[in-house]
């Protein structure tokens, strides 16, 4: 860490209820993943008498609290968008119209293809990243709520506002219930998928990309070492 | 034989027809207030049921079956209440059902086509089966014509259809893949003319669900009240699982673990071997077969979902997560989900090793 050509540059990127979002958020997927796996597939079964536990009860239980954490957040989260500084409003809206935005997305493909030297730095998110979140997080998050919701109406039943909003017509979409809850369950798969490569990425970009990632979403501030300032910093 | 054209001007009364068939008063009686529980109704209605059965000229009904099994004929004959089955077949064999009536051939086909003239837009179209579409439809004859002309034909001057069991309302057997003769349920088949459909799924129906909707028809004049779907609330509002008298074993979670287990002896929720109940809408727990005797889920046999859409292409009945198609090999969700999270992991740790190694040569040249 002693080199001679040592310059750093900081720059504050996550607002504070930005990060404590991240946070909360991360551990209600964890719990949604979890609880929603032992949904399709039960624990083995319990003994006694049926009212003296309550196993897959709360499996559920927890389950829909931490939905209803997630969506709390996301609402949060979008009006954050408007309400935070502009990285925050980067994730809902990719330039996707801008020539620019696109050669800048090959340029990190290639990069990830171990291609080029050194990366464009970004101190938000870099083009690829806010493709991958935009699709793979903001609408699969969307997608989860929605038939989350119309999963959870089922139970509560016609003339609550989950049925009537979400049960009685997403369900009809999709064919049945049936259908519903094979596609809820896929959708688990998908953030799985994302959460694997969003970690790994991660760890990655913060070594080889020589700018902090993990720890900015503890601190909120994005650190870069060596030469160069942040691409998007005008 | 058709009955005569005066005959057909005044009809008569439900209840006439009863008594006609030496149905008692208080017997008559017994059936108002029996129909007014089971459609949910308070029990000042039973009189209500009553009056409309003495004072209103039965609606005829046309029963017309496509491709179908009879089962929806069979549950119907089956009504609990003997009486039900009384007014309803004597509705019926004056009017039109293949199975059941007593006419044949010519006389039996011209009964459709006097009814569909006389009683225009006062019958009620009832439909068992589904007409099939490929070959203009030649895999269903009825008479010498394709199903689905007399569908079209019947339903012309109809009141309102009723999609009886799962075949009409979704297709059914039928029209599980891969569906060779394009078997189409009633209210997607294309130029049917515009009226109202009620579903009433179900491989077959409850014959009480049966009886009540028409019941309910001739009492308040009025169709039922129905969901998004097309089927009355009043028996497809909620799950089997809403009201499966095993829930607490769920909640709890006991279940079957495979079919004569000691949970299976000790009627443990039967979710892991398969039952449909917490995606399927029927009255199956609530109302009961033969008579509030029984249903699957009571006998120890996970519930199939037999009166929900496509129920026979989400993979074998005895297991919870759906199969799902276009994946070469047969697959579940989780089967999906594992290869694909795996491939990522596998692609994230290559790409790792091969970032490590870039770096490591990287490093060898500029340092």
């Amino acid at each position: 860490m002693n080199h001679t050509s040592h310059s750093e540059e900081a720059v504050y990127v996550y607002e504070a209820p930005l990060r404590l979002w991240h946070w909360v958020n991360a551990v209600a997927i964890v719990a949604l993943a979890g609880t929603g796996y032992l949904i399709g597939s039960p624990p083995p079964s319990v003994g006694g008498e049926a009212s003296a536990s309550f196993v897959f009860g709360w499996i559920r239980y927890l389950h829909f609290a931490a939905g209803y954490v997630l969506i709390a957040g996301f609402a949060f989260r979008i009006y954050w968008a408007f309400a935070g500084n502009e990285h925050a409003r980067q994730i809902f809206l990719p330039p996707v119209w801008r020539g620019r935005f696109w050669r800048e997305v090959w340029h990190e493909v290639l990069w990830y293809a171990l291609l080029v030297r050194e990366p464009i730095k970004y101190s938000g998110h870099n083009p690829l990243a806010t493709i991958a979140m935009h699709i793979l997080f903001v609408w699969f998050t969307i997608f989860m709520i929605v038939t989350g919701l119309a999963l959870y109406g089922e139970g509560t039943g016609m003339g609550s506002w989950q049925h009537t909003l979400f049960s009685s017509r997403v369900i009809p979409l999709f064919g049945q219930s049936q259908d519903v809850h094979t596609w809820h369950h896929l959708g688990m798969w998908v953030i799985i998928c994302f959460v694997i490569i969003h970690i790994y990425v991660a760890v990655r970009e913060d070594i080889m990309s020589r700018q902090t990632i993990i720890s900015s979403m503890f601190s909120g501030w994005r650190t870069f070492r060596g030469n160069g300032t942040p691409r998007d910093s005008d | 034989m058709p009955p005569p054209v005066e005959e057909v001007l005044t009809p008569e009364t439900f209840y006439e027809v009863m008594r006609r068939q030496g149905i008692t008063r208080r017997s008559f009686l017994k059936f108002c207030s029996l129909t007014a529980a089971s459609l949910g109704l308070g029990p000042t209605f039973a009189p209500k049921i009553a009056y409309a059965m003495e004072s209103k000229p039965r609606i005829p009904v046309l029963w017309l079956h496509g491709l179908e099994c009879t089962c929806c004929s069979e549950s119907f004959i089956r009504s609990a209440h003997p009486l039900a089955k009384d007014v309803v077949l004597s509705m019926l064999s004056l009017d039109y059902d293949d199975t059941l009536m007593a006419a044949a051939g010519h006389q039996a086909e011209a009964i459709v086509d006097e009814v569909v003239e006389q009683y225009k837009g006062n019958y009620i179209l009832a439909v068992e089966g589904n007409p099939p579409l490929n070959e203009d439809g030649m895999f269903c004859i009825i008479g010498g014509k394709p199903f689905v002309e007399q569908l079209k034909h019947a339903a012309s001057n109809a009141k309102a259809i009723i999609s009886w069991g799962s075949c009409a309302s979704w297709g059914c057997v039928q029209a599980a893949r891969p569906n060779p003769t394009r078997a189409t349920p009633v209210h997607k088949v294309p130029g049917l003319p515009d009226k109202p459909i009620i579903k009433v799924p179900g491989c077959p129906p409850i014959a009480e669900v049966m009886t009540a909707v028409i019941t309910y028809i001739l009492t308040f004049e009025k169709l039922p009240e129905l969901d998004r779907q097309g089927r009355p609330k009043m028996f497809y509002s909620q799950r089997i699982h809403d009201k499966c008298y095993r829930r607490p074993h769920f909640d709890a979670g006991q279940f079957v673990e495979s079919f004569d287990d000691e949970g299976a002896r000790k009627g443990y929720c039967l979710y892991k071997v398969g039952c449909k109940g917490p995606t399927t809408y029927n009255a199956c727990s609530t109302v009961g077969w033969n008579g509030g005797l029984s249903f699957p889920i009571q006998a120890g046999h996970p519930c199939i979902g037999c009166s929900e859409d496509g129920f026979w292409d989400k993979g074998d009945f005895y297991s919870r997560l759906t199969r799902v198609h276009g994946f070469g090999i047969e697959a579940d969700a989780d089967r999906i989900g594992t290869t694909a999270a795996t491939v990522v992991g596998a692609a994230a740790a290559a790409h790792a090793a091969a970032s490590v190694v870039k770096r490591m040569r990287g490093k060898g040249g500029n340092n």
